[in-house]
């Protein structure tokens, strides 16, 4: 670009950082004699104008690398190599974390955290990232495992071991149930549909009130045990704690730890069963119908079956990640199952790398830390994370990890090299 | 010698709207037999191909696919089902493969139904039943086989969507042959293909028509693959048949000349 044209480029992107510096840093409320006022700061407008200016212009001097082929992808190949290293170490690393020195009641409940988001990005790959249906009311089956645990607790006394499967079950069935008016969308259409759905099943939540306990959600849903023995202080019955059985004096952490595992438990054996599928027929039509639905058809595939088995098993993880939810927050109200978090989970999923197992740990780790460290920021804590989004996408536009990696090898690739 | 007839089509009549695209159309298709169907732009031929596989449903007429254990109505059924219970398979004048899965997925998912019944319909393969795995070799042997016929067994761990074009081509008549077909439905499976590869493609379709059993419908534009190959001609020009027959008798029916080059001036 010449020279001329790129301070005019650069003059405009100033322009633009001045209009919104303005309101996000020029003005600032401060709390004086009990009255707020607004206090200027527009020496930062300044600062922020310059720095865009000198940033534009320097990135355009810079020459322009040509676009690589999304094939040389070395971090990404290197990755998909030792893929499986990879994974026992980590596995490693996660069975050890809550007994690493510097392990915190604080770090294991984000790594609890971060496990329930992979648990649900895992689930939602099947959907989107596998089968190529755009879903953006996944929070909608999040919500019923969630509600189908917390209901059985309150009304019929079941725990959350007998409530799992009944919770990925009851998921699963709405899944198809949504399945089947959809069948004939895809793309945009198919995305303004679950997004419907996802708010039609929040406000049930709301206004069943009987049932739902509506805005106030449902209280008191009970903690898994250790094989029938409760992880509290005192046993409710009489009968042995967790910490009596083992000779442990009783601290608090054991509970977050134990459900930290019970977490790590789900989110492998959803890992293992995915790895499966893939390799099975299903898993490939799920990918062959991504890449072409007609074709498909014509190859004797029912894109029926194929979709709503799509549906139902990206809701059944989905039920998964919703009872434990329900049991380590030991509350739940419609406000946790909002577009906000169909919104996250999608954003992981397509951050991770479409279909990439190990591109969505990635991305979930980041976008579950990332507001956390935010916190010193303040009131700039989203847009630092709408940044990070953004420069994400820049720099890797298909994900995090993009490669696929074939379900199936002509010969092992011992033999071939 | 002629097989037994394989696909009846009776009477034919695809209407969109105003349009008849398809005229009472009435030609038979017989097995271990390639039969072209061939006309100018727009006649109508792909039209019968998307009515042959369930991607439109006939406005009129029958559709007869003549099996062993009887005569199926392929205009009453659905699409999926005509290429699994019909055994009819197709290729796509566009070409239609699974882009980003490799060349070995493509032939795997073209031999899903038998899989899909190895695996007792997921549940087997998931727990890794043993049954499952020897269906999966097998399912890789047959791609195998299909790799070394089309000569593409050094790419076969290649996404298909970077293969070259007339790869591409081979590719899909291998993918459809996969589902153990008993009509073969090529739309234009030498478009854009050299003189080289349209030699190769002829030798190909001849060896799968006398190895396999397999009837051919072909629509065609490159008259070197028609007159080469083809057992028998139908010619549709504005929906209606004008002729139909051997290719020697094809090449100097007045109707069919006139369709394609226009009346002579008298």
């Amino acid at each position: 670009m010449p020279l001329k044209g790129l301070a005019k480029d650069s003059a405009l992107a100033a322009f633009v950082a001045l209009i919104l510096a303005i309101p996000l840093v020029g003005l600032n409320t401060v709390e004086r004699d009990g009255r707020i006022v607004v206090e200027t700061r527009f020496s930062w407008v300044a600062i922020a104008v310059v720095a865009v200016f000198v940033g534009r212009l320097l990135l355009g001097l810079v020459p322009r690398r040509q676009k690589q082929a999304t094939d040389k992808r070395p971090l990404a190949a290197l990755l998909d190599k030792h893929a499986r290293a990879l994974g026992w170490c980590s596995l490693a690393g996660l069975v050890i974390w809550p007994f690493l020195p510097f392990s915190s009641t604080y770090l294991v409940d984000l790594a609890s955290n971060i496990l329930t988001y992979i648990l649900l990005g895992w689930g939602l790959n099947i959907v989107v990232g596998l089968a190529g249906l755009l879903n953006l009311g996944y929070a909608g089956f999040y919500a019923v495992g969630a509600y189908t645990f917390g209901i059985a607790a309150q009304s019929f006394g079941l725990g959350f071991w007998e409530a799992l499967p009944l919770a990925g079950l009851l998921a699963a069935a709405v899944g198809i149930l949504l399945g089947f008016p959809v069948l004939r969308l895809r793309g945009d259409y198919l995305a303004i549909v679950t997004l419907g759905f996802g708010e039609i099943i929040r406000i049930i939540l709301i206004n069943w009130s009987s049932v739902t306990g509506g805005p106030n959600g449902i209280n008191d849903i009970p903690r898994p045990t250790f094989f029938g023995l409760p992880l509290t202080a005192r046993a409710a019955g009489g009968g042995e704690t967790f910490a009596q059985f083992f000779g442990l004096s009783y601290s608090p952490q054991h509970r977050i730890v134990f459900l930290y595992f019970v977490v790590l438990g789900l989110a492998l054996a959803t890992n293992v069963i995915t790895l499966r599928l893939r390799r099975l027929p299903i898993g490939r039509a799920w990918e062959a119908l991504r890449e072409d639905e007609i074709a498909c058809r014509a190859l004797g595939i029912n894109p029926t079956s194929v979709k709503l088995s799509a549906f139902a098993i990206g809701a059944l993880f989905a039920g998964f990640a919703g009872a434990f939810f329900a049991t380590r927050q030991n509350f739940i109200s419609p406000e946790s199952f909002g577009f906000q978090e169909s919104a996250t989970v999608l954003a992981i999923v397509v951050l991770g790398g479409m279909g990439s197992q190990l591109g969505i740990v990635l991305a979930a780790v980041v976008l579950v830390t990332l507001p956390e460290f935010g916190r010193d920021f303040a009131q700039f804590r989203m847009l630092l994370f709408g940044a990070a989004m953004v420069a994400i996408m820049v720099w890797r536009p298909r994900g995090l990890l993009s490669l696929r990696a074939p379900s199936i090898r002509l010969a092992p690739s011992s033999e071939r090299r | 010698m002629p097989g037994a007839p394989l696909l009846g089509v009776e009477e034919l009549t695809m209407r969109f709207g105003g349009l008849l695209a398809v005229d009472q159309l009435s030609f038979t298709a017989y097995a271990r037999e390639i039969t072209a169907i061939i006309g100018p732009n727009g006649a109508g031929k792909t039209t019968v191909f998307n009515c042959l596989t369930g991607f439109y449903r006939p406005s009129a007429g029958r559709l007869a696919l003549h099996r062993q254990e009887g005569v199926l109505p392929l205009e009453r059924m659905e699409g999926y089902r005509i290429a699994r219970d019909g055994g009819v398979a197709r290729t796509f004048q566009n070409i239609r493969l699974f882009a980003g899965m490799t060349v070995l997925e493509n032939l795997i998912v073209a031999q899903h139904q038998p899989l899909m019944r190895a695996s007792l319909y997921t549940f087997g393969g998931l727990l890794g039943l043993s049954g499952y795995r020897a269906a999966e070799r097998a399912a890789v042997e047959k791609a195998r086989y299909w790799l070394d016929r089309i000569a593409l067994s050094d790419s076969a761990d290649r996404e298909a969507g970077t293969l070259p074009y007339g790869a591409q081509r081979r590719l899909e008549i291998a993918r459809a042959m996969c589902t153990d077909p008993l009509l073969l439905c090529l739309d234009e499976p030498a478009a854009g293909l050299n003189p080289r590869e349209s030699a190769d493609l002829n030798q190909l379709l001849l060896a799968i028509r006398a190895q396999h059993g397999v009837g051919i419908l072909l629509i065609e534009h490159d008259m070197n693959v028609v007159m080469g190959i083809s057992d028998h001609i139908v010619v549709l020009d504005y929906g209606k048949k004008i002729a139909d027959g051997a290719p020697a008798e094809i090449r100097s029916d007045p109707a069919v000349i006139k369709a394609y080059l226009g009346e002579p001036e008298t």
